[in-house]
């Protein structure tokens, strides 16, 4: 190992070398999503489309994605996370403006805080981006969202552009942002957003149960609490182009405080934990093409994230814990075209990652990380493919023991290969179908808390291992008729195997001692569909309607021997993962008018994959719409919108115990220079 | 193309939609053969992992043989967001059910027939009961707060009238006190000090009736747990350790001499006390462990009573009872802590009966006679 480890260290400083001087091939569209995406296209919504959607945050617009399912802990400071395929949320890589938001503490990333204002486009990708010119990172995860931000654009002739947006409605909302771009040199433009948000989080919730003659047993209706939210968020970017390439550079830094409103239980019917949370990254990026034959990109990232929670109810377990987390990320990326048709890349990241705590017996982990990606893509005729290797090497250290910090510190390594092959074919007729699949295996290194958390860490825990199968076809229509102006159906059948899944058991003497195990294992069957089109039915009149479908048959395999009754949890449904989920979204744009309508349905579930009545979660679905006017002013533009989300009222948990908010309006006006 | 739009619409009629939500209608499992005795049954209460509130309450009828799951929300069907979360306690006294609910910071205090609600007793962060001469004693992690150089809080025992289902006193013991029990005229409280990791509380606090004040606190060793008291005087303590250096340990605590007589290095996650023997469990870091312990002696009668092999099928050791006339022994396992647990039913000599599945962590059980 340590011999291919030094390889790609030769390599990571002699590629640009060994390129050679050729003529240049045809410049590649970033645009161009066929080639700029990958051998297959993501499932993407940007510009208006995504600003159109009743969303406040990039996990709200996440649902509108097939194969996806959000946690919801509810309300606008409330917890969203991720899952996509039942792969568990830890296996999705999010990237904002290319770089990875990193975790090293749980691995989670809350898309609830990543709000819609400062976003060009959302593009989601089962398996993994199946570029060339990425970071090894980006080959590391079982899926992969990326996150762009609006880069700067500018009317003719113009320095300066900008825009200002107020939102507001239900839960007390204030959500002010304001955008400003700044042209500095004709190569050269600057742009700067902040946004600030505050929330009191209060809304109604219902409770009911009935007998089964259908009469009432008890109904209660009580307003959720602690759910307020003050937070900031400020962006600076660069953003510039040389005559073989480009570069960017970003300042991000997001501040917030939050109460976290608990659990609905018996008794218990409002909380007072808080958390805090800072987090600030800078990045940048460089992407060259010295030759035609060959590009090569280079990026760094700093980050930082601070995190308090507190827990003041002196009635529970006072808690006022602090965790600081750093990462340092370096990665580069060198792309050769060696055949017309025929290319291959070799990406190198270094991370290195720090966490400490203010907690008792706390182990003050570090790890460097360090990824070596060959990859290979070819296509000729209506055949594309991609085959990639990632190497990865952990290494962490650790103090030996919490209760005497002069014994020094301990090691561990852990090194795995994980392959990828991605394949598409375009055959001559019928036109616009294409044929589509991929092979993957990837490893999830265990996190900070999972190997070291105090008390329920466990060292020698190994990655989870995830197997991914998929096969699928889609077919764009350009028809003739004047009416629909494009359709485009989408299919996908896959097969997921998480295995040495990292789960807690229970240990020990009494109470309650978990400890994190490699026990898990994991089967996943899936479908899933996804159709679009855009009509014309009327002059002056544009529709756009967008239809996802979801199947999923995810077990458990973990226990075989807990397969005694309908209680057993061997081949059970697992948690919160429905078998049928589906989203219907359609816009109408009519002279100065945009109508937004949209349906979510997540189907009944279980909280735990004993698939038993104690355990079973209702289905909820809820339709928004949406009305925007844009005013008619001759320089600028200007419009207002007002939302009505859940408009049926429906009272629906998607996590036990945590109530979502009700039918509640947002009015959002926009202004832009 | 419609066709293909209208494909979902479709799929929204063959999709379950939502229905009301049916309270919870009790199972009944015939288990076992019917055992006539004085003993009409036994409530069991499942703890039900934190947060999910499902603290559920079974029972199991010898004169039926019918092992009934949840029978809370069908015997009170009006009580908003059923029993609550974390069921840390179960006792009979008089002719009430008195459930301690965690994580609802209550005492659930029921018709011991029927386990009708009579009402409840608000104790926040309420751990462990005992009763004598009408009154209940529970003890509560969540006492005064003390800001000294760390933040830290003391617990207490509350003193509750059941007439009148009344606080009238509280006693300040030592940190996140948890297991009770009476010896003589004295309350001995089990501070753990679980709250303080790594600094955990060591001692035992003595309450004379008398005075509900308390006399002493008697250091015996880290991370106290349960208290039994048996009829020689002797109170046996069990500690969890630290889960690092710190084995856990039973300690048998002679009040009368006033020290420490015997320890054993067992782990204990329950105790129960049966005619002179003191029955134990436990989950050691390889193999369980169930252990009878004649207080007399304070020697280990029994190194295995679950003679016939099967206590190794058991993945989390949780509950035990013995049955007072006929000596079956009744051991639960709580499995994963989130899915549905097991009873099993042992013969006084060790022989497997019967097995139920029971709710989610089955924790405590209480014989009504």
């Amino acid at each position: 190992m340590k011999r291919i480890l030094s390889l790609l260290m030769v390599c990571l400083c002699c590629l640009p070398i060994l390129a050679q001087q050729v003529d240049s091939l045809p410049e590649v569209e970033v645009t161009a999503l066929r080639t700029d995406a990958g051998v297959i296209a993501p499932q993407e919504l940007s510009g208006a489309r995504l600003q159109g959607l009743a969303a406040h945050s990039v996990a709200d617009a996440l649902r509108y994605f097939s194969g996806v399912q959000i946690k919801d802990y509810g309300g606008v400071g409330g917890i969203k996370t991720v899952d996509l395929r039942s792969m568990g949320s830890q296996h999705t890589g999010v990237f904002y403006d290319g770089l990875q938001l990193g975790n090293a503490q749980n691995g989670q990333i809350d898309l609830g805080r990543y709000s819609l204002d400062n976003i060009e486009s959302i593009r989601l990708y089962a398996g993994q981006k199946s570029s060339l010119l990425q970071p090894a990172r980006d080959y590391a995860s079982g899926a992969s969202i990326y996150i762009r931000s609006l880069e700067p654009r500018f009317a003719e002739g113009s320095r300066v552009a900008g825009s200002a947006v107020v939102r507001t409605g239900s839960f007390g909302l204030i959500n002010p942002s304001l955008r400003v771009d700044y042209r500095l040199t004709d190569s050269i433009s600057l742009t700067a957003s902040a946004e600030y948000t505050y929330a009191n989080g209060r809304y109604k919730f219902r409770y009911r149960k009935m007998f089964s003659d259908g009469t009432l047993a008890w109904d209660t209706t009580a307003t959720r609490r602690n759910g307020q939210i003050h937070a900031l968020r400020a962006e600076l970017g660069a953003y510039g182009h040389l005559r073989r390439g480009k570069w960017q550079a970003k300042a991000y830094f997001y501040d917030s405080s939050r109460g976290i409103p608990g659990a609905i239980v018996n008794n218990v019917w409002k909380n007072s934990q808080r958390q805090w949370d800072r987090n600030f990254f800078l990045q940048g990026s460089l992407e060259l093409r010295p030759t035609g034959r060959y590009r090569f990109v280079a990026s760094a990232k700093y980050a930082h994230d601070y995190m308090r929670y507190l827990n003041p109810d002196t009635t529970l377990l006072y808690i006022d814990n602090t965790f600081r987390q750093q990462e340092i990320y370096l990665t580069t990326t060198h792309l050769l075209s060696i055949l017309p048709g025929w290319e291959a890349s070799l990406a190198v990241d270094w991370q290195y990652n720090t966490l400490s705590s203010n907690m008792a017996a706390f182990l003050y982990p570090r790890r460097h990380t360090l990824q070596g990606a060959l990859a290979t893509s070819v296509s000729f005729g209506g055949f594309r493919g991609q085959a990639s290797l990632l190497l990865t090497e952990a290494f962490d250290n650790f103090l030996t023991s919490p209760m005497a910090p002069e014994q020094g510190r301990s090691t561990r390594h852990v090194d795995r290969l994980s392959p990828a092959i991605f394949l598409s074919w375009r055959p001559s007729a019928p036109d616009g179908l294409e044929v589509h699949g991929f092979a993957k295996n990837i490893y999830r290194l265990p996190t900070f808390n999972d190997l070291y958390y105090t008390d329920i860490g466990n060292a020698s825990l190994k990655p989870e291992n995830l197997s991914q199968y998929d096969l699928g076809a889609s077919w764009q229509l350009l028809p003739s008729t004047t009416c629909v102006t494009a359709l485009q159906l989408t299919v996908d059948g896959y097969y997921n195997h998480v295995k040495d899944k990292i789960i807690a058991v229970p240990r020990g003497t009494g109470q309650y001692r978990w400890m994190m195990t490699n026990i898990g294992k994991v089967h996943i069957w899936g479908l899933e569909a996804a159709a679009e089109a855009s009509l014309a039915p009327l002059s002056e009149l544009n529709l756009h309607l967008r239809a996802t479908y979801t199947l999923q048959d995810a077990r458990d395999y973990s226990d075989p021997a807990d397969n005694a009754d309908a209680a057993g949890t061997y081949r059970g449904q697992i948690a919160y993962i429905p078998r049928h989920s589906f989203s219907i979204n359609g816009d109408a744009d009519w002279r100065a008018f945009s109508l937004n309508y949209s349906f979510i349905y997540v189907g009944e579930r279980w909280d735990n994959s004993s698939n038993i009545p104690e355990n079973y979660v209702q289905p909820w679905y809820t339709h928004d719409l949406s009305l925007t006017y844009r005013l008619p002013l001759r320089r600028h533009r200007a419009s207002a919108t007002l939302e009505i989300n859940n408009l049926l009222n429906q009272q629906y948990e998607v996590i036990r115990n945590y109530p979502m908010p009700g039918r509640n309006f947002r009015l959002i006006l926009r202004f832009d220079l | 193309m419609t066709r293909f739009l209208f494909l979902p619409l479709l799929l929204l009629l063959l999709a379950s939609c939502r229905h009301d939500d049916i309270i919870y209608i009790p199972e009944d499992v015939p288990t076992g053969e019917p055992v006539l005795t004085s003993v009409r049954g036994f409530y069991m209460l499942n703890e039900g992992n934190m947060g999910t509130n499902k603290c559920t309450l079974d029972y199991y009828d010898f004169q039926t043989a019918n092992y009934t799951r949840n029978i809370y929300a069908a015997a009170n069907p009006n009580v908003p967001k059923e029993l609550g979360d974390v069921g840390n306690d179960l006792k009979i006294y008089g002719s009430k059910l008195y459930a301690v609910i965690n994580c609802s910071n209550k005492i659930e205090v029921m018709d011991a027939r029927d386990a009708r609600r009579v009402g409840q007793v608000d104790i926040p962060n309420c751990r462990s009961i005992v009763f004598h001469g009408g009154y209940a004693y529970v003890t509560s992690y969540a006492g005064p707060v003390e800001i000294r150089p760390d933040y830290s809080q003391l617990g207490y025992v509350a003193k509750i009238d059941t007439a009148t289902l009344q606080i009238v006193d509280r006693c300040i013991v030592g940190y996140q006190p948890d297991g009770i029990a009476l010896s003589g005229e004295d309350l001995y409280v089990a501070n753990s000090g679980g709250y303080r990791v790594p600094n955990y509380e060591n001692t035992l606090s003595r309450i004379p009736l008398s005075t509900f004040r308390e006399a002493e606190k008697i250091p015996l060793t880290i991370n106290l747990d349960n208290v039994v008291a048996d009829s020689h005087g002797q109170v046996w303590v069990s500690a969890r350790g630290d889960y690092y250096g710190v084995t856990p340990s039973l300690v048998c605590y002679d009040s009368r001499k006033r020290r420490v007589t015997a320890t054993f290095s067992l782990p204990v996650s329950a105790m129960w006390l049966h005619e002179g023997t003191l029955f134990t469990i436990g989950k050691g870091e390889g193999a369980n462990s169930f252990i009878a312990i004649d207080t007399a002696t304070r020697t280990i009668l029994n190194d295995n009573f679950i003679a016939d092999g099967t206590g190794d099928e058991i993945k989390v050791p949780y509950a035990l009872a013995v049955h007072p006339i006929t000596g079956d022994i009744y051991v639960s396992d709580a499995r994963t802590y989130l899915n549905p647990g097991y009873l099993h039913c042992y013969t006084s000599g060790g022989s497997r009966m019967w097995s139920v599945r029971t709710g989610d962590i089955p924790a405590h059980i209480a014989f009504r006679e």
